[in-house]
């Protein structure tokens, strides 16, 4: 089975976020797999143990993404992609990044795309989506079981809480939520062999994408961060008159009881 | 510069969601003075839905009526929808940002080569253009968003947008319209209930939620009991979700739920960047915890010092007194 796994980097989920000039400063910001990818990428090598095949881990992002994948591949994936776009986009959104990948898939023999439900930073959502339909397969949200069996595909789905289950056949794109499994530790000797594993880099001038074509249909204008929240009151007391405080200030003052 | 725009309803149980109503709302502003229409996909006669529409300011509806729309797949929604689209070719497009709007509208937008700018909480304007505010980092801080190109796409984050006053003396031109499908390739085999009836996380106006603190799912009663007395919903941490004291669609966090209720009460959470991430841009946020240090009580509005055992049920009986007007 040729299974390939959309992965971006994100902030650690530690990171404090600092605006500066209408951008966020990434520094010295430590970066991770976004979490949801790391179902993805571990999902993938569940069913390549099960099926056989190959996973490709494919990232479109600046240079600080090349140690995730190298991550990924220290946890299993047999080949990654990187797409660097550092020199060539200023700017990009979802449109961007989708015809960037369309372009990337185009020709590619694949059986299963698996993705993160959402960035935990962008949290659009819409990568995945958007590449099934221009790749012109179907696919599935929030998957928090996934079971492969020939072409057949039955996946267990999280809607708000419920779940539904889904029949679907091959090829599929599907995007994981938590719940889907427990994404392991690159151990030792992964991290020793993912150092010789293939990691091929392409810029979109190799996918025969110039900026024009990738051009956004969206733009940030501003970044801004919320106001601080300031420490509220501590209440004092008998435990019961505490409450009764709570209650009468959430009545009165909050308005919402 | 008035505007056309189109907006997806979505109904739940056979009744229109709440987020439904604030993106006519948002639609309405975007419109500027234009018409405002509406679509709903539904399995069964959608008549009261597409009224229901209409009194929260739709100027007409349009309903798209189709056995397989029972259980929502986005084969079926995005050709149906897409029919109407290209009937109308309205200028701009609102949707809830909730499970299907997250999952039907990049499907959308991809097939008209448009943006799309989700999970919006806020619309204003600079002349001409219209300006779309997002949390980005869940939350930790936000982003101000305009179409630059194609039809004006975007859904809204339930319970920021309000909506607008439900005015039963409107009327407008209800239209059903039949939907060729082809191609279905996945199917909805069964739907199993989880969530207690009627309200979801995102869409909650108050949330209990529990953390570490709660210590086992039995643990979980006290808050459903809470919630259930304050017309709420059940949150956790997900020190609470890995721990197993609940299910991992109840996380709030940086990974889990992004939530903005009026009323958010954290019970034994001691208030991790992540897990504050998701919550604190909730209107008015109260902590209950045993510990005097813990980090929530950094940005609660009220703190209440003390074991959430202890505490909630007085709770409880404080509110029913209040409520009954005691």
């Amino acid at each position: 089975m040729n299974i390939y796994v959309l992965m971006k980097s994100t902030f650690d989920t530690e990171e404090k976020i600092v605006v500066e000039n209408n951008k966020i400063v990434d520094d010295d910001a430590e970066f991770i797999i976004n979490p949801y990818d790391e179902y993805a990428v571990e999902e993938a090598i569940k069913q390549k143990d099960n099926h056989g095949g190959k996973v490709t881990v494919v990232t479109v992002g600046n240079q600080e993404s090349e140690k995730q994948l190298r991550t990924a591949l220290a946890m299993g994936a047999d080949e990654a992609v990187f797409i660097n776009t550092e020199d060539d986009l200023e700017n990009g959104d979802q449109y961007t990044t989708v015809r960037i990948l369309e372009a990337f898939f185009d020709g590619k023999d694949f059986d299963l795309i698996l993705a993160g439900n959402v960035a935990i930073d962008e949290a659009s959502g819409q990568v995945g989506p958007r590449l099934a339909d221009k790749l012109e397969i179907a696919y599935v949200t929030t998957v928090t079981k996934l079971d492969i069996k020939d072409k057949n595909v039955s996946i267990e789905k999280d809607v708000e809480g419920d779940i539904e289950k889904v029949e679907s056949s091959l090829p599929l794109l599907i995007t994981c939520q938590q719940g889907l499994n427990e994404p392991r530790y690159p151990s030792l000797p992964g991290i020793m062999k993912a150092k010789k594993k293939p990691l091929e880099e392409l810029e979109i001038d190799d996918l025969d994408l110039d900026e024009d074509d990738v051009e956004q249909k969206t733009k940030t204008i501003e970044i801004f961060l919320p106001p601080e929240r300031q420490s509220g009151k501590v209440l004092e007391g008998e435990m019961d008159n505490q409450v009764k405080e709570l209650v009468s200030l959430l009545k009165k003052s909050a308005k919402v009881l | 510069m008035s505007k056309k725009v189109l907006v997806i309803g979505e109904a739940r149980d056979n009744k229109l969601r709440n987020v439904t109503f604030e993106a006519i709302a948002a639609a309405k502003s975007v419109s500027q003075g234009g018409e405002v229409i509406g679509v709903i996909c539904h399995y069964q006669d959608a008549t009261e839905l597409a009224k229901e529409m209409i009194f929260y300011g739709a100027d007409r509806v349009q309903m798209i009526e189709n056995e397989n729309m029972k259980t929502y797949t986005s084969d079926v929604f995005a050709q149906a929808i897409l029919q109407t689209v290209e009937e109308e070719s309205p200028e701009a497009i609102i949707m809830g940002h909730s499970s299907i709007g997250k999952d039907l509208t990049p499907k959308l937008a991809s097939k008209l080569d448009s943006g799309l700018i989700s999970d919006v909480v806020e619309i204003d304007y600079n002349g001409e253009n219209v300006i779309f505010t997002r949390p980005i980092y869940s939350g930790k801080a936000f982003e101000k968003k305009i179409i630059t190109n194609g039809i004006m796409f975007a859904t809204i984050r339930p319970n920021n947008i309000s909506p607008l006053e439900r005015d039963t003396s409107r009327s407008g031109e209800i239209s059903k319209r039949e939907v060729e499908l082809s191609d279905l390739r996945t199917v909805i085999k069964e739907v199993i209930r989880k969530t207690k009836e009627g309200i979801d996380l995102s869409e909650a106006k108050v949330i209990i939620a529990g953390g570490r603190g709660v210590k086992s799912k039995e643990g979980f009663e006290p808050l459903y009991k809470l919630a259930e007395v304050l017309g709420g919903a059940v949150g956790a941490s997900r020190g609470a979700c890995d721990a197993d004291y609940c299910d991992y669609s109840l996380q709030i966090g940086q990974t889990g739920k992004v939530v903005t209720p009026d009323l958010y009460i954290a019970c034994g959470i001691s208030g991790a960047i992540q897990h504050l991430a998701g919550m604190s841009n909730s209107k008015v946020i109260v902590a209950i915890n045993k510990d005097p240090e813990a980090n929530i009580f950094q940005i609660a509005d009220y703190g209440i010092v003390g074991d959430l055992f202890d505490v909630i049920p007085i709770l409880i009986e404080e509110i029913e007194r209040v409520k009954v007007g005691v």
